[in-house]
């Protein structure tokens, strides 16, 4: 007897639809085995992470908080990824967004400029990670270099540049040599919604650039165009779609995304350009997209429940003395959990009692 | 997946309801914030010694809390407000960079006590305190200069502030008593704890002829390296003589138990004010290792010029002090540069032929 994965005739729906849940549920099993070996309640620990946070309002605003460049970043990263186009460096995108809108916020430092500063600001974070974006997009499209590599690459570079800014020329001049801008002004900053809590513009944003992704992708002729070039290539070149000018597209709407998220980080919860404004957004945002199933809606709710992760790991370090290696390892198994789940839509367990017969795996 | 199931029931049910520990209502509630993990065997390690000093200290009348890990990023702000939620009266914030959140959230919790080490920016209900290290490295800056057969030394710096600026020039005074010629290098690794850079940076100053290593940087992979090629190598912020027990030659080992201690004991008596504290030897607050894998003149000329700092007969930066400039630098303090001018510095003494960077 044998237990064998055979491909399904076609995709699942019901399983699609279900995975995440199937994912996330085995996730909590593997977690609680974790907590009991460590010798703490799992129904209290998993209380402590998934509830509580819920529970008051300072905890659901800072989920918002921290969700929020989480979505932005993964809603453009499904736009690429539906397309097939790879882009994997959203950090820096996010890096460079971050770069490009500070520069204004420098150069307009203890000036008297009017309330225009921080609409340009988000601007140019847009434009600075769609610029970017676009580099390791052209040299797919022109020179077929793998975007994955140096999207990738470009990450590093960004991170660099931006520790040379705050380490030299926009180094506060009154911060003792630590590598940081001056304290943006008030026009240059991100307003906080609830009076003396954290929520601020951003989250509006990051939920505008949902409702703007599920319009463009699933009501727009472009967005068919991109979803028909990453399921189906060759039906996309019969159809006459430009490939690629989609990847561009699709990198410049991602890299406008991050880039943006980038600047409203900066300008909002920081304050000020530092290096480590970002603990890892534009990759946490893969594990988002992917969660999400590249569905705007479904990234906007994998965004709040990665958040929720997070926000309910500090209160378990702090309430019940859990480390914070534990909060990692759980997201770890969630991305696992997810990535096996997933082959469940295309392929199903089968016991043969008989001699196995291979299964076809071509494709 | 039904074993799993199984075997997951069994763990639940197993353990029960056991930590349910005793309510914590009328204790003290004390919280810490680490920049690194508690194992980093520097910086954050000897924090966590302090905190452990302060639960041996007051036992059950005190609940201490961390968070570790917390990069000065965005999510320090997030950290420190959630363990003022949590009903902490008295907490630490254990880097430079928390400076700006701390702040923040110190306005929004009047009712709250912190305490900031390293930063410059104090309120009504924050406090700032440090250590003199650069005291300890004068010290280092003797040996050193005895020690040395190439008469180069390796400095691992992490970023160019104040404090790190100020250990450098001690050294070099410290150095330049013994041998007026000697020479530093100077890498900066850009962070306060990365292993991996820190051995990097210690390999290139070895190969660019350092024969005794010193570091600005937390963890102790720059002894484990100078171990390794037979060098000599201090220690840095705690005791790292087993991972070079042939290399180390002393350390500038942090001792923040004795204040934690004071602090809580002033939260308990209601006697809590904002201040500012600076400690070095003499407080106890710096702390150096034994003197070790040197001969025995060298280690007396290093344990008189602890006791003449200690008792204040000698001052690191006494006056006249000439800047890589070869101008004077302004004495402020009379005899030797005061307080301000050491928290702020920002120039190199005479004898370094690097550049700080940015300036």
């Amino acid at each position: 007897m044998q237990l064998v994965l055979e491909k399904r005739a076609e995709r699942s729906n019901m399983i699609a639809l279900i995975s995440p849940l199937i994912a996330i549920g085995m996730t909590l099993v593997t977690m609680s085995i974790l907590f009991a070996i460590l010798g703490k309640n799992p129904i209290t620990a998993l209380g402590v992470y998934f509830v509580d946070p819920l529970t008051d309002s300072y905890s659901l605003q800072e989920i918002a908080v921290k969700a929020t460049p989480l979505v932005m970043i993964a809603i453009g990263l499904s736009f690429c990824y539906l397309a097939n186009a790879w882009n994997i460096g959203a950090e820096g995108q996010f890096l460079i967004g971050a770069v490009a809108g500070s520069w204004l916020a420098v150069k307009t430092q203890g000036t008297d400029a009017g309330p225009w500063v921080l609409p340009a600001m988000l601007l140019l974070g847009a434009m600075g990670g769609a610029l970017y974006a676009l580099i390791p997009a052209i040299c797919k499209v022109r020179f077929g270099a793998s975007e994955i590599l140096t999207s990738l690459m470009l990450v590093y570079v960004a991170d660099l540049f931006l520790d040379y800014l705050v380490r030299g020329p926009w180094r506060d001049p009154k911060g003792f040599n630590f590598p940081t801008t001056a304290e943006f002004d008030p026009v240059a900053t991100v307003p906080v919604l609830i009076e003396g809590g954290r929520l601020h513009l951003g989250g509006i944003i990051a939920l505008v650039a949902v409702a703007a992704g599920a319009v463009l992708l699933g009501m727009t002729i472009k967005g068919f165009e991109i979803r028909v070039v990453g399921a189906a290539p060759r039906a996309a070149r019969f159809g006459g779609f430009n490939s690629n000018q989609l990847i561009l597209l699709t990198f410049a709407i991602s890299g406008a995304l991050a880039g943006m998220a980038g600047i409203i980080e900066v300008a909002g919860p920081v304050g000020h350009l530092q290096p480590g404004i970002s603990p890892g957004y534009g990759f946490t945002a893969i594990i988002v997209a992917f969660l999400g199933r590249l569905n705007p809606v479904g990234i906007l709710i994998a965004g709040l429940f990665l958040a929720l992760t997070f926000i309910g790991g500090e209160q378990a370090q702090i309430a019940m003395k859990i480390p914070l290696d534990v909060t990692k390892v759980f997201q770890g198994i969630l991305l696992f959990f997810v990535l096996a789940c997933d082959s469940l839509i295309l392929y199903r367990f089968k016991l043969i009692f008989a001699s196995p017969k291979v299964s076809s795996g071509a494709h | 997946m039904r074993k799993i199931l199984i075997a997951a029931t069994t763990a639940i049910l197993a353990t029960g309801a056991s930590l349910f520990g005793a309510s914590a209502a009328d204790k003290l509630k004390v919280g810490f914030i680490y920049l690194g993990p508690i194992g980093d065997l520097g910086w954050t390690y000897q924090h966590d010694i302090g905190r452990q000093a302060v639960i041996k200290e007051f036992g059950d009348k005190i609940e201490t809390t961390y968070l570790e890990n917390v990069s000065e990023g965005p999510d320090s702000e997030r950290s420190i407000e959630q363990l003022a939620r949590a009903g902490n009266k008295l907490i630490f914030t254990t880097s430079f960079g928390y400076m700006e959140p701390t702040l923040k959230v110190a306005k929004k919790y009047p009712n709250v006590h912190f305490e900031h080490a390293t930063g410059y920016k104090r309120d009504k209900n924050l406090s700032t305190y440090s250590g003199r290290f650069y005291e300890g490295r004068y010290i280092q800056g003797i040996i050193a200069a005895k020690m040395s057969k190439s008469g180069v030394l390796g400095y691992i710096a992490s970023f160019p502030i104040p404090e790190v600026i100020s250990g450098i020039n001690a050294t070099m005074l410290g150095a330049q008593t013994i041998n007026p010629n000697i020479k530093v290098k100077i890498i900066w690794a850009n962070t306060w704890f990365d292993p991996g850079k820190e051995a990097d940076a210690a390999k290139a100053l070895i190969d660019q002829g350092a024969d005794i290593i010193m570091q600005h940087t937390d963890s102790p992979a720059a002894m484990q390296v100078a171990a390794e090629r037979g060098k000599l190598a201090f220690g840095q912020d705690s005791e790292m003589i087993k991972f070079g027990p042939k290399a180390q030659l002393t350390s500038t080992m942090n001792n923040w138990g004795p204040y934690y201690i004071q602090r809580v004991k002033a939260e308990l008596d209601g006697t809590w004010k904002s201040e500012d504290f600076w400690g070095g030897l003499k407080s106890k607050l710096v702390v150096m290792a034994p003197y070790t894998n040197m001969p025995d003149d060298v280690k007396k000329l290093a344990m008189e010029t602890e006791a003449a700092i200690t008792e204040g007969k000698l001052q690191p930066f006494k006056c006249p002090i000439v800047g890589q400039d070869g101008k004077e630098v302004e004495c402020k303090g009379g005899t030797h540069l005061d307080d301000g001018q050491v928290l702020g510095m920002n120039f190199y003494v005479k004898g370094i032929d690097e550049k700080i960077p940015g300036k």
